[in-house]
């Protein structure tokens, strides 16, 4: 099991900054997924083209990098396919209920705090937003919580 | 002709969606169990502890903050008249609720909005649900999204992410 992999993190990483900045320095606009995402959604902002761009290249991005930078871990030609976790046995909840509950609380919450991992995180950080800083340590520490909690690893 | 419709603004929204999944499958956060693995603090005792996710986070974060410093000797980015800097700056208990709710959802599933995105590329099975949900969770939080949110509507300088 390839666990702890510093250096293609800090190069993902890099790269995740990098598409941050030029988001920002060429359109002016904030690399948060969950609010490029959101704002797709009905009622259809009138800024919907450049999201639904952002949004198909994201995949093809990762899609052509599997390809071009083969056997990272996930996906590609060279790597494992890629797997959702299955819900923990003592629950009793099927794997897809679970999945479910999970997409629906990751969309309210990102929804309403205004950004997620990347908006927050990335973004809100780097501006020194102390109301991003709040986001990403309540966050972090619930979602430390949720895996002590439901033993989901 | 409105900016956001121009090639310069929507080949910039391509190049930096390009930059961003590449980003999510070289640093592996495209991988929920890898990403929970990081949030698996009862590891850290038994050397099981991946502690990857911190090492995405640094380097991006840096990087940013150089954009946002440059961005500052700017009046306006390339390729519009404005930085669209989110207005609404207030801490308070919709915020923390918010967060809070996204991670009991991000620890259930190791997966946030990109990750969940992107991994349309490799497509995983039940990624549909999750992404069906995510989708009607955000719809509905909207009902409850701070009112600047509207104000992206009209492509306002007051946009918020």
């Amino acid at each position: 099991m390839d666990t702890f992999t510093p250096v293609s993190a800090l190069a993902g990483g890099a790269l995740i900054g990098l598409a941050s900045a030029v988001l920002w320095l060429g359109i002016g606009r904030i690399a948060g997924i969950s609010g490029i995402f959101g704002q797709l959604l009905p009622p259809a902002a009138a800024t919907a083209a450049w999201r639904a761009v952002f949004l198909v290249a994201l995949v093809l991005g990762a899609l052509a990098a599997s390809f071009v930078f083969p056997g990272f871990g996930v996906g590609g030609p060279n790597g494992r396919p890629a797997t959702l976790v299955s819900a923990p046995a003592w629950t009793a909840i099927p794997t897809p209920v679970w999945l479910a509950i999970a997409g629906l609380l990751t969309g309210l919450g990102t929804r309403i705090a205004n950004g997620c991992t990347s908006g927050h995180g990335i973004c809100g950080l780097a501006r020194l937003s102390l109301r991003s800083l709040v986001a990403v340590v309540v966050f972090f520490g619930v979602a430390v919580l949720t895996v002590a909690v439901t033993g989901v690893v | 002709m409105n900016n956001s419709l121009k090639l310069t603004y929507l080949g910039t929204a391509a190049l930096s969606g390009l930059l961003f999944g590449a980003g999510l499958y070289v640093s592996q956060m495209v991988d929920p169990l890898k990403v929970l693995r990081f949030l698996d603090f009862g590891a850290i005792p038994s050397g099981g502890w991946d502690p990857s996710l911190a090492f995405v986070m640094v380097p991006a974060v840096i990087v940013m903050f150089a954009a946002v410093r440059l961005g500052r000797r700017r009046s306006a980015p390339l390729f519009d008249r404005h930085f669209s800097t989110p207005a609404f700056d207030r801490v308070d208990a919709r915020l923390v609720a918010g967060a809070a709710l996204f991670g009991i959802g991000w620890g259930m599933s190791g997966i946030c909005p990109g990750p969940a995105i992107a991994l349309i590329a490799f497509l995983p099975q039940n990624l549909w649900i999750f992404l069906v949900a995510l989708a009607a969770g955000s719809w509905i939080g909207s009902r409850f999204a701070p009112q600047v949110q509207l104000a992206d509507a009209a492509a306002s300088p007051v946009a918020a992410e």
